[in-house]
């Protein structure tokens, strides 16, 4: 992989290790991590939808947690990092924060899309709805789904690579602080809330069932990180090549004038 | 520079900007012209839409007209970024020298001017077109007040992420809705009990309401510069 971390700016070092590196984005970790990534959903495939017996009150919607559960807590971990990632740009003017806040956000907007509409299958049986207005967390969720599908649009708009990372950081920085405001208002404004409370800590869940589900957030965090790396070594040689095209019309405008 | 004299120097900075968005504003009468217009003409399709229906309107009247305001922000800011973005207008902003957050300050307060311009003519508008009653004047005047500087401190900051972005008029509603449902649930809340439609609680509503304020014009006063500068 391509040594990153100290350039702040597409200059002439960073060029340089354009040259020098590898315009991919594996490597041989990503390929183990991958291929150990996809085993591991087999594995909670199997277990989650053949050998974890049927919950008790529940039935067989029980086996969504394995998909719903992790795939929340990952988008709340890849915003996390957006929000981190934004405030690290504008801050410190740091490219790798901003292409691992870009990274994030895609990462999160996908698990979170995934979040609400497990959310909304699970719902369905179980609340008798698809959607309930009354629960805080999913009206939120969706919120802030909205807020990071805005930043990503901010993101394509396209322009000078430090100027979009301005207007992107922004827009995570104000989704960040507002998002505990959106909680709050939906939390007041519901005024109760039909979620699932936490299962795991009350000993309701059999043993297998508590296996299945450390074993679907670890595979979960793995393919969060595949799919990180990835998207981050793609963000970063698009800023490689728009600093070499810079590069190449200078070394063009200099040979013009030499001539 | 004692603290006194930076503070008057930071009212004085924004009043210059605000006076000269507003100024701008009344010449070219787009409040007056398109935004009010805009705002009745919402107020009579929501009539239509829920048939008519005197009981519905009445329970509806703060939510509809909240989003009423909403569409009109949506304009506003989309207006008042467009002044920025025009002639290089931001550069001679930046190089003017006042603080960024003067200049953020100065046009949030433009925008916020003439939102309450729009509200103080809407709340008579639902009066009379849904037959809406006020019971409780100064709950309503401080959830306008508290609502729309969060409104304008928002919208501002983030109409200035998308000026002089070819596919601004579109970008902005998806990045302004969504954080402003705070303040759509909050002044709803606080207006229906302000309009006796519904009992809750309204002054806490507004507290939410200034609280969402002071977040976002912290934030805007921190990061316009950067966005001045850079973007």
């Amino acid at each position: 992989m391509t040594p990153v971390g100290s350039l702040a700016t597409p200059d002439e070092a960073l060029v340089a290790s354009y040259l020098g590196g590898p315009a991919r984005t594996g490597s041989r970790f990503t390929f183990w991590l991958g291929l150990a990534t996809l085993i591991g959903l087999a594995a909670v495939a199997a277990l989650g939808l053949l050998a974890v017996p049927a919950d008790d009150v529940q039935g067989d919607t029980v086996r969504i947690i394995f998909v719903h559960v992790p795939s929340a807590l990952g988008a709340y971990a890849a915003f996390g990092l957006t929000a981190l990632g934004s405030v690290m740009w504008l801050w410190r003017r740091s490219v790798w924060w901003d292409v691992t806040a870009h990274a994030g956000a895609e990462v999160g907007v996908l698990l979170c899309g995934l979040t609400l509409v497990t959310g909304m299958l699970w719902g369905r049986p179980t609340w008798g709805t698809y959607w309930e207005w009354g629960d805080v967390r999913l009206v939120t969720t969706l919120i802030l789904f909205l807020v990071m599908v805005g930043y990503l649009s901010v993101r394509a708009l396209g322009g000078d690579a430090a100027s979009v990372a301005t207007r992107a950081a922004v827009v995570g920085l104000v989704g960040a602080v507002n998002i505990p405001i959106v909680n709050r208002s939906v939390n007041w404004w519901a005024n109760r809330t039909l979620h699932q409370q936490s299962s795991i800590t009350d000993g309701k869940l059999e043993d297998l069932t508590l296996f299945t589900l450390f074993l679907a957030f670890v595979v979960a965090a793995m393919a969060i990180c595949w799919m990180m790396m990835h998207r981050f070594r793609i963000g970063w040689l698009e800023r490689q090549l728009q600093a070499r095209d810079l590069h190449d019309a200078l070394a063009a405008r200099r040979a013009e004038a030499n001539r | 520079m004692s603290a006194w004299r930076g503070l008057s120097l930071f009212v004085g900075d924004a009043r210059l900007v605000a006076a000269k968005d507003l100024r701008i504003e009344w010449r070219a009468r787009t409040t007056l012209g398109q935004v009010l217009p805009f705002a009745l003409l919402v107020l009579v399709l929501f009539g239509f839409a829920l048939d008519a229906n005197r009981p519905t309107l009445r329970l509806a009247t703060p939510g509809l007209l909240w989003m009423t305001v909403l569409f009109a922000t949506v304009v506003a800011v989309q207006r008042s970024a467009a002044v920025e973005s025009a002639d290089g207008a931001r550069r001679v902003l930046l190089l003017s020298g006042m603080a960024p957050a003067a200049a953020f300050a100065g046009k949030a307060a433009a925008v916020a001017m003439q939102l309450l311009v729009v509200e103080v003519l809407l709340v008579p508008g639902v009066v009379l077109l849904y037959d809406a009653e006020v019971e409780s004047v100064p709950l309503v005047a401080a959830t306008c007040i508290a609502a729309t500087v969060g409104l304008a401190a928002a919208g501002s900051l983030l109409g200035a992420v998308v000026a002089g972005v070819r596919a601004h008029q579109t970008v902005l509603p998806i990045l302004l809705l969504p954080v402003s449902a705070p303040v759509l649930i909050a002044a709803t809340r606080a207006f229906a009990d302000g309009f006796g439609t519904v009992a809750v609680e309204g002054w806490s509503w507004v507290g939410l309401l200034a609280g969402f304020a002071a977040a976002n014009a912290v934030v805007g006063a921190v990061v316009y510069g950067p966005l001045l500068e850079e973007a």
